[in-house]
């Protein structure tokens, strides 16, 4: 039977108060914090976070398939979901493909990828639902909108999570929109949304795939669903006939509503809880409805080893006022900088597409020694054109020495330098990034995390820097 | 192979003061200097037969032509030679090769720099080695200040000093620059300082701080050169200097992605003062040298090359500094000039501004008389391009010319 | 005094690896290549070199000569990095050939490199004028086609060519060049065009339109050379094909041809003072009988015809005379670019001094790749480099030879 064979997810580290906007705005906006990407992260970087967690311990050569899922895509024409794969090192022969301009892009893709495996078109194909939606300063939305991912793999075989079946619906109804040239999206009167939306077009989807399965509601366990904020969220929960306890809420008060990924991510909040046999009921929202009823197998046990939801809610840093928020999330128009712009340049990035993506280094052959970056000759022996690809993206190692630039082309200053010398060998120089700078010292131990490195002659340039490991 | 020992002569030199000239150009700069250095040693732009100009920053020229433009030369040749920082002992070399091979009688060695034009403080980007837009570009992996900080960070932590300790350190090597620079008046920065002062001085790339750091300036120096034979006709009195070595190391670079680079010991440094001593028949730096003119361009720059050029054991600069070693009456005068940290440090520059320190000291010319060294025979010029793990480093020894044969 | 560098110096091996539009090689893999190319050819390892001048002008992808230590991974040799512009090429092999004959090294390796093809547009990076850099006045009066049809526009005036007349001489030069450059396999553009295609290519700054203009393409071109008298020594694979240097022209222009009333733009300056520097160390009295090729600096059509001019390979005025009896030609007088020139071979800026003088190596060992480009008792050729732009040049010119003439 098809369904889910792993899970992943990832949460920003850092954090900001309701406290902190309420107090920006002087007015009062509850307790609660919201997760929000760092300066170097956008939906494409914190898709590769998903992917990678959902992919410890499987194997990653056998993914057929990826469908990238976000309503903010760094670029409006490039897809994101190849850089994704290429980040991810995954086989080059396989389909990728984005699925944007919905919040319910996630289980859209997610029903197309289970469908691909029943076909047979792919044996495993993974779905990553991430989104990094930046609200307009003072705006309703601001306090509620967070930043997050989630991925899962689909497969035929150890599958932990069986898809009993599905329900969709499509509607024409307008609540959030934006066109390419807004800033910020758009909305209607919120009653209107809630009531003629949210209330209606979930609730009958979720009734539609309960009579469609002859499932009783008071069968499912757990309830993993769209909803736009607490009060909304429990009121759609009782509209479908469920209990509160059957309802797993959304992470509102401590990552904030994830847009595309909300879904997607209270879903593996589930599973990190779930109990085999418990039936799981997942929909989504946006132009319509997507439901699916879930089963967990024995399987769901095995997969936890993943940093998940709850791995990446515990590990975290609040910023320290709206001022810093604005700073990383760039809400402002910033004094022109008199350096010279960065430069960026296609050629150099399709050579070395092998050593900036998944980054691979170099194992001498002659030597044993591992370098990057690409060299002609080795660095210790000399020996020409003799070296084996070594992937050093899921290397972990400990800082030989480090500096603090204050002046460096950088949001977040300081700019930390790192020399890192990699566990199994190799040595990488590199940016530190989410990390606390009074807590930085040689030896401490750091782990690769795919960034922004900068943007260059119009282009996002991702590559890969260190942070403390996080969990 | 022979060593370059006494076969040239600098029989000419000029340097224009270095600083924040807002009024001055490339052109500017190198009139000043090569007019100075002609009139010294008597000679006009029609004597010289070939020339060897060096500056690094490609913003504001391109190749030899700038020198040909700015002195009117005619149709000689002139190279542009560029090794970062470390331009300046390469148009030393230059001029010292050609004269050597007798392609050429009488010479011009010329460096320059113009770093204020550029519309921000500190100095502008270049990546030695090859430019990689997202992995070794150097705005995305640290300007000059945080490559050489990540040197310090190491060396503290090798030898065990506390992040006070190691900076109190660097503090007093800064604040020797400043009192040795604030007597000379050809110096950029010109103000002493006091160890408290660096200390609480803003951070500029952890645990560098502003008084870590050089000055960024505009300036040029140059040199008439000849072989040493024809050297007692422009001085008959003989008060000329002859090169008793040029060494250039270039390192294989990718030090900070090598296992076996330690961060604590210029090894570019090490291997030319290795070439420079097996060239000038050096065998005990420390005694031999009058005074060492060391690149500065940050406190903990001069300490780790002293270090590494053997002028004091790997790891005991502190008693050096503690001890006044390198101080002006110490044991071995270290930037008596004031160095890159307070005369200023035009890239292209300073290579040879350090020879030219020698060359007024032996001379008994230093312009402010408490400066002036006694019994000056030889002097190390030390200047290098890049950054820790990626360094060049050009060595010029010269010295007392051999009694006439 | 000075005296002539002529037969102190071999080349005994040199590589050029096929030039072209390189999307998949970087500089490391530029600089391999041709390095390894002239290390195979001489039969020498790279840990045997003592030193090194490396050319390129493009300051964006790399700074100082590191990047050759970074890419061929050397420890600790002097790496120098010479720049003028598009006679960087040249350059490289005169630091090199200084070296030697000063007796300071004994192996030394010469290696120019462009990549121009990482930039996102065609034609060539505007890094600024030679010499000074003046914002508002010079550095927006023109890149290098505006700047040389200025030449044309004046030369056909001069000698009262019409603008057809003018251009279709312009056009046999093209015309030839593709035909050289069409039988050699190392060459960028590597198909023959008419005269009438020349003619009606798209003007890119009239007079001069696309086919008036050469490849920009990446590629090196290196040398390995040492002292004549160490040939045996060193040249295992050469102890008898190898070609010596017979002179080195450099002259750097005082730049302000374009201002002064004096110059009319119909003659290089600096290539008639490098080409009389040059000839007077050969001892070549009459260029057009004693070279057996010239192979001349043509970035465009009308800079080969200026330049052969210049050179006194032909009279002033005389260029289209030859170019219509076809002197120029392989079986002419006096073959001019039988490589296929910059214009068919490609022209990456630092690399092109170098790869003409190969050019002279591999037809002096009779090794062109094709048979029908080998040309026969070939004795002394000429590689003429410049840079910069009319009134306003260096200019580098190689003359190599068999080393028994």
């Amino acid at each position: 039977m098809v369904g889910i064979v792993s899970y992943g997810a990832y949460i920003p580290i850092y954090r900001l108060s309701r406290e902190a906007i309420g107090s920006m705005w002087m007015k009062s906006l509850g307790k609660g914090e919201k997760a929000v990407a760092n300066a170097d992260e956008d939906s494409l970087t914190m898709g590769v976070e998903a992917v990678l967690d959902c992919l410890n311990g499987m194997d990653r050569t056998k993914v057929d398939a990826l469908y990238f899922a976000t309503d903010s895509p760094p670029y409006v024409e490039k897809q994101s979901a190849s850089i994704i794969r290429a980040a991810a090192d995954l086989r080059e022969d396989m389909l990728t493909m984005d699925v944007a301009h919905s919040l319910r892009g996630g289980s859209t893709a997610l029903k197309a990828a289970f469908d691909a495996v029943k076909a047979g078109s792919a044996s495993t194909a993974m779905v990553v639902a991430s989104d990094s939606r930046v609200p307009a300063p003072n705006s309703d939305l601001e306090a509620s909108l967070g930043d997050g991912a989630a991925a899962f793999m689909i497969g035929d075989t150890d599958v932990a999570v069986n898809v009993l079946g599905s329900y969709h619906l499509s509607s024409e109804f307008i609540d959030v929109w934006k066109k390419p040239s807004d800033t910020y999206m758009q909305s209607w009167e919120d009653r209107f949304v809630r009531d003629e939306g949210y209330m209606k077009v979930v609730p009958q989807t979720v009734m539609g795939l309960f009579k469609k399965l002859e499932i009783d509601p008071k069968e499912v366990a757990k309830a993993a669903f769209y909803g736009p904020d607490a009060r909304t969220h429990a009121a759609m929960g009782k509209a479908m006939g469920l209990n509160p306890d059957q309802i797993h809420a959304p992470l509102f008060d401590s990552v904030g509503n994830t847009g595309t990924a909300q879904a997607p991510m209270t879903l593996v909040s589930v599973l990190e809880q779930a109990k085999p046999g418990d039936k799981i009921l997942f929909a989504n929202y946006g132009d319509g409805a997507d439901a699916f009823m879930l089963q967990a197998t024995d399987n769901i046990t095995k997969i936890r080893n993943k940093r998940g939801i709850k791995g990446h809610l515990a590990s975290k840093m609040m910023l320290p006022n709206y001022g810093k928020y604005v700073e990383i999330r760039d809400l402002m128009e910033w004094e022109q900088g008199r350096r010279p712009s960065r430069r960026s340049s296609l050629p150099v990035i399709w050579r070395e597409r092998q050593h900036l993506f998944p980054l691979y280094g170099q194992k001498c052959k002659t030597c044993n020694s591992i370098q990057y970056p690409k060299q002609r000759i080795c660095m210790y022996c000399q020996t020409k054109d003799n070296f084996d690809l070594i992937r050093l993206s899921d290397k972990t190692g400990s800082v030989f020495t480090f500096s603090m630039d204050q002046r460096a082309m950088e949001v977040v200053l300081p700019k930390v330098f790192s020399v890192v010398n990699l566990d199994g060998g190799g040595r990488f120089y590199s940016v530190m990034t989410d990390r606390d700078t009074t807590k930085i010292e040689v030896g401490m131990k750091v782990e690769m995390t795919f960034r922004i490195q900068l943007e260059g002659s119009g282009l996002y340039n991702y590559f890969w820097r260190v942070r403390p490991i996080r969990c | 192979m022979e060593s370059l020992k006494d076969k040239v002569a600098i029989v000419g030199m000029g340097c224009t003061p270095f600083g924040e000239f807002w009024d001055k150009d490339p052109v500017d700069l190198i009139v000043d200097a090569a007019t100075e250095a002609y009139e010294d040693a008597g000679v006009t732009s029609k004597d010289i037969q070939a020339a060897w100009v060096g500056y690094t920053s490609q913003d504001t020229a391109m190749t030899g032509i700038i020198l040909a433009s700015a002195l009117q030369l005619q149709f000689i040749p002139v190279t542009r030679v560029e090794n970062a920082c470390g331009t300046g002992a390469e148009t030393f070399r230059g001029a010292a090769l050609g004269l050597a091979s007798k392609t050429y009688d009488v010479v011009l060695a010329l460096g320059w720099e113009k770093m204020k034009d550029a519309g921000f403080g500190g100095i502008g980007q270049a990546y030695p080695g090859k430019w990689h837009p997202v992995y070794g570009a150097a705005p995305e992996v640290g300007g000059a200040v945080a490559r050489y900080a990540l040197a310090a960070t190491k060396y503290f932590s090798r030898y065990g000093l506390s992040p006070e300790e190691g900076k109190r350190l660097l503090a007093q090597i800064s604040v020797k620059s400043h009192y040795n620079g604030s007597r000379n008046p050809k110096a950029m920065l010109r103000n002493r300082i006091t160890v408290e002062q660096v200390m609480n001085a803003p951070i500029i790339a952890w645990p560098l701080g502003l008084f870590d750091c050089c000055g960024v300036c505009d300036g040029a120096s140059a040199a008439i050169m000849c072989r040493t034979e024809d050297a007692w006709h422009f001085r008959p009195n003989g008060d000329f200097i002859t090169i008793k070595a040029s060494a250039i190391a270039c390192g294989p670079g990718w030090g900070k992605e090598r296992m076996n680079y330690e961060y604590t010991t210029w090894e570019e440094t090490e291997a030319a003062a290795k070439q420079a001593y097996a060239m000038a028949g050096i065998t005990n730096p420390r005694k031999e040298l009058s005074l060492a003119e060391v690149h500065d361009c940050f406190s903990v720059a001069e300490m780790i090359a002293v270090e590494s050029m053997g002028i004091c054991e790997k790891g005991h600069a502190k008693d050096d500094i503690d001890s006044g070693a390198w101080e002006q009456g110490g044991e071995i005068p270290i930037n008596v000039s004031g160095g890159l940290k307070a005369f200023g440090h035009p890239a292209g520059a300073s290579g040879g501004r350090e020879v030219y320190e020698f060359y007024k000291q032996f001379q008994g010319k230093a312009e402010d008389s408490s400066r002036q060294l006694k019994d000056v025979k030889m002097g190390l010029a030390h200047n290098q391009g890049g950054h820790p793990g990626n360094f060049v480093c050009g060595i010029t020894i010269i010295g007392e010319p051999p009694s006439r044969s | 005094m000075a005296e002539s560098i002529r037969d102190k110096v071999a080349i005994i091996g040199m590589g050029c690896p096929a030039w072209g539009e390189r999307w998949d090689a970087d500089i490391f893999d530029l600089i391999t290549e041709a390095s390894f190319a002239a290390f195979d050819d001489a039969g020498i390892g790279p840990n045997q070199i003592d030193a090194a001048w490396l050319g390129y002008y493009v300051n964006d992808f790399a700074t100082t000569g590191l990047v050759l230590s970074q890419t061929l991974q050397l420890q600790q040799i002097p790496i120098t990095r010479v720049e003028n512009g598009c006679a960087s090429g040249s350059e490289c092999i005169r630091g090199a050939a200084y070296g030697l004959a000063s007796k300071q090294y004994d192996l030394v390796l010469a290696l120019g490199y462009e990549k121009l093809k990482d930039t996102g547009f065609g034609g060539l990076v505007t890094s600024g004028a030679p010499g000074k850099v003046y914002p508002m006045y010079a550095a927006e009066q023109g890149a290098a086609p505006g700047r040389y049809a200025m030449a044309a526009t004046a030369y056909f005036r001069k000698y009262g060519l019409s603008k057809e007349e003018g251009k279709r001489t312009l056009a046999k030069i093209s015309v030839k060049s593709h035909r050289n450059g069409a039988r050699n396999p190392r060459a960028h553009l590597r198909r023959e065009i008419t005269v009438e295609q020349v003619m009606n290519a798209p003007i890119i700054a009239w007079p001069l339109g696309l086919f008036d203009c050469c490849g920009v393409t990446d590629g090196a071109a290196a040398a390995v050379m040492c002292r004549t008298e160490d040939v045996r020594k060193f040249a295992v694979n050469h102890p008898h094909d190898y070609i010596t240097i017979k002179g080195f022209g450099i002259a750097a222009s005082p730049g302000w041809g374009k201002e002064r009333v004096d110059y009319d733009f119909t003659y290089w300056d600096a290539t008639e003072a490098a080409a009389k520097q040059a000839f007077a160390q050969a001892g070549i009295t009459n260029p057009r009988k004693e070279l057996s090729l010239a192979e001349v600096h043509d970035c465009f059509s009308i800079a080969e015809l200026i330049g052969v001019e210049s050179m006194g390979i032909c009279g002033y005025g005389q260029g289209k005379a030859d170019v219509d009896s076809g002197a120029w030609e392989q079986e002419g007088e006096i073959p001019i670019n039988i490589s296929g020139g910059l214009k068919s071979f490609g022209h990456p800026i630092g690399a092109s001094g170098a790869r003409e003088v190969f050019e002279f190596y591999t037809q002096f060992q009779n090794r062109a790749e094709e048979p029908s480009r080998q040309l026969k008792d070939v004795k002394f050729g000429l590689a003429h480099n410049q840079g910069g732009f009319p009134g306003q040049f260096v200019c580098g010119i190689t003359i190599t030879g068999a080393p028994d003439v």
